[in-house]
């Protein structure tokens, strides 16, 4: 428990953990998006034309990689799947209806937050493995041309599903009042505590 | 570099303006390779360093006659050479393997970069190298394996057909250098016409199974193959028998593309409707309450925290 009728939340090292990620996966999509359609091929001037984009692109990716991996070790064993999550998503409508009045006491995760984590944590060990397979300045050479095809389509696919989930994860944040300043500042209101993640609220209440 | 008019672009990678219209009736060209007359010398070879001023690094043998032993970024042709044994004959087929000029070309269907491929509508397909990137995307996108990136500027290279001769009316280089006359260069149509008669007169000669090699699977090619084997193509190192641009390449820079942005604007746009319609989730003075009185308890029964 913080001073000034704040919970604390995240540390600042998971904070700028976070930070560089979200930094970092906001400027592959940009990268990403500008080599995938001819539309939005205006997104290289952004990383200095298209050979620079070529360039850098990967090498953003292995920062998102490396800051992801301490984000994975950092929050996994909170986000392990139990009873509630299963209550809590089939009452998922009423969650989106703003009733959230009768649903199970949380722990630090939601279902939500918890599908998030897993969903972007497969997507960029995906996205990792079938980018160095196109990484062709370093290992053109060992793989195939149909191997290359696949990653490229792999590749792909798994891009748009992670920008799908940045969406959500961005969206819910916008959505949910209260809960931006956890990664602004680190501590949440206890109101916001009380009414979203109770039973981490408890816990930290407890803590001595 | 000496590439046609803009007017004469039929195709360009990456690009979602129409091109030109008004010059698309144009000639179609085509090189036809005569595989059965072709002797190996290499002067098509050194005929495409020469024209195309480039400089093959000297490299080493591999014990075949196969040199340089692939296609290179300087190299845009080579001569394959395969021993093709059957019963007690043996046959010396020899293949000069580059670029093929595919009608429905996977490499620029692959492109990332507008402009970076261009399709003529004479039916040429050329890289214009100021557009390059260097993602090998190409390499992906090619039936036929011909792309090269050079690994000290990573641009893509291959053979242009001689687009700035054709262009003001000569043939390849290496249809000019070849001493046998194996290459052929004209319109579509007349290399066609000239192709079926070598291949009555191959069948007259026993090869029953001769033919002309002009892909289906890829709208044709405007590099012909005159084979005594059209029947098994692969036997000419690896010639494919039925190339296609690889489905997989397919979905990717097809119905993918329009899918995808779709999904996300759907994603944004849901948002959007589900903040104005059902609004914010924000906490309640009772909720503030709860949390104080919960802290509060807690933080007394404890002393100070």
């Amino acid at each position: 428990m913080s001073e000034n009728n704040v919970v604390s939340r995240y540390t600042t090292a998971a904070r700028i953990n976070h930070w560089i990620t979200a930094v970092s996966l906001i400027l592959l999509a940009l990268s990403g998006m500008a080599l995938f359609h001819p539309s939005l091929y205006f997104l290289t001037n952004l990383f200095g034309g298209g050979q620079m984009t070529r360039a850098i692109h990967p090498w953003i990716g292995v920062v998102l990689f490396i800051s992801f991996l301490g984000l994975f070790f950092r929050f996994f064993a909170l986000n392990l799947w139990n009873r509630d999550d299963t209550v809590w998503m089939k009452n998922l409508g009423k969650v989106i209806n703003n009733e959230e009045e009768g649903l199970p006491e949380l722990g630090k995760y939601n279902a939500g937050q918890k599908l998030v984590f897993w969903g972007q944590s497969i997507l960029i060990l995906l996205l990792f493995c079938s980018g160095l397979v196109l990484w062709d300045v370093y290992f053109e050479a060992y793989t195939s041309i149909d191997q290359k095809r696949l990653s490229a389509v792999v590749h792909a696919l798994c891009a748009i599903g992670a920008i799908l989930i940045w969406i959500v994860h961005v969206y819910a944040a916008i959505w949910v009042k209260g809960t931006l300043r956890a990664m602004t500042r680190g501590s949440v209101t206890r109101g916001w505590s009380w009414k979203h993640h109770r039973k981490w609220f408890r816990q930290e209440v407890g803590k001595p | 570099m000496a590439t046609l008019q803009s007017l004469d672009i039929r195709r360009r990678s990456a690009s979602t303006e129409a091109p030109p219209q008004i010059r698309q009736q144009a000639l179609q060209v085509a090189k036809l390779i005569d595989v059965s007359k072709c002797i190996g010398c290499k002067a098509c070879q050194a005929a495409c360093l020469e024209w195309n001023d480039l400089k093959q690094e000297i490299g080493y043998t591999d014990g075949t006659y196969n040199n340089p032993t692939d296609l290179t970024p300087a190299s845009w042709t080579v001569m394959r050479f395969t021993e093709y044994e059957h019963g007690d004959d043996l046959e010396w087929l020899i293949r000069k393997d580059g670029c093929m000029h595919c009608d429905d070309p996977g490499c620029l269907k692959a492109c990332p970069a507008p402009g970076a491929i261009v399709q003529y509508t004479n039916g040429i397909v050329d890289f214009v190298s100021e557009n390059c990137i260097g993602c090998g995307y190409c390499v992906k996108g090619c039936p036929f394996n011909v792309p090269r990136i050079s690994k000290v500027d990573r641009k893509a290279y291959k053979c242009t057909l001689c687009v700035d001769r054709v262009s003001v009316g000569q043939a390849p280089a290496c249809a000019k250098a070849c001493p046998t006359q194996a290459i052929y260069f004209g319109s579509k149509d007349d290399m066609i016409v000239h192709a079926e008669k070598r291949v009555t007169d191959l069948k007259s000669r026993g090869f029953k199974n001769a033919g002309l090699y002009n892909p289906p699977g890829v709208g044709g090619t405007h590099v012909m193959y005159v084979l005594h084997h059209a029947d098994r193509p692969s036997l000419y190192a690896g010639l494919p028998d039925d190339p296609r641009i690889s489905p997989m390449v397919g979905f990717w820079k097809g119905v993918m593309k329009p899918i995808s942005l779709a999904a996300i604007a759907f994603a944004g746009v849901f948002g959007f409707l589900h903040y104005i319609t059902k609004g914010p989730n924000e906490v309640s003075e009772a909720d503030q309450r709860k949390g104080d009185e919960l802290a509060g308890g807690q933080t007394n029964s404890r002393g100070h925290s």
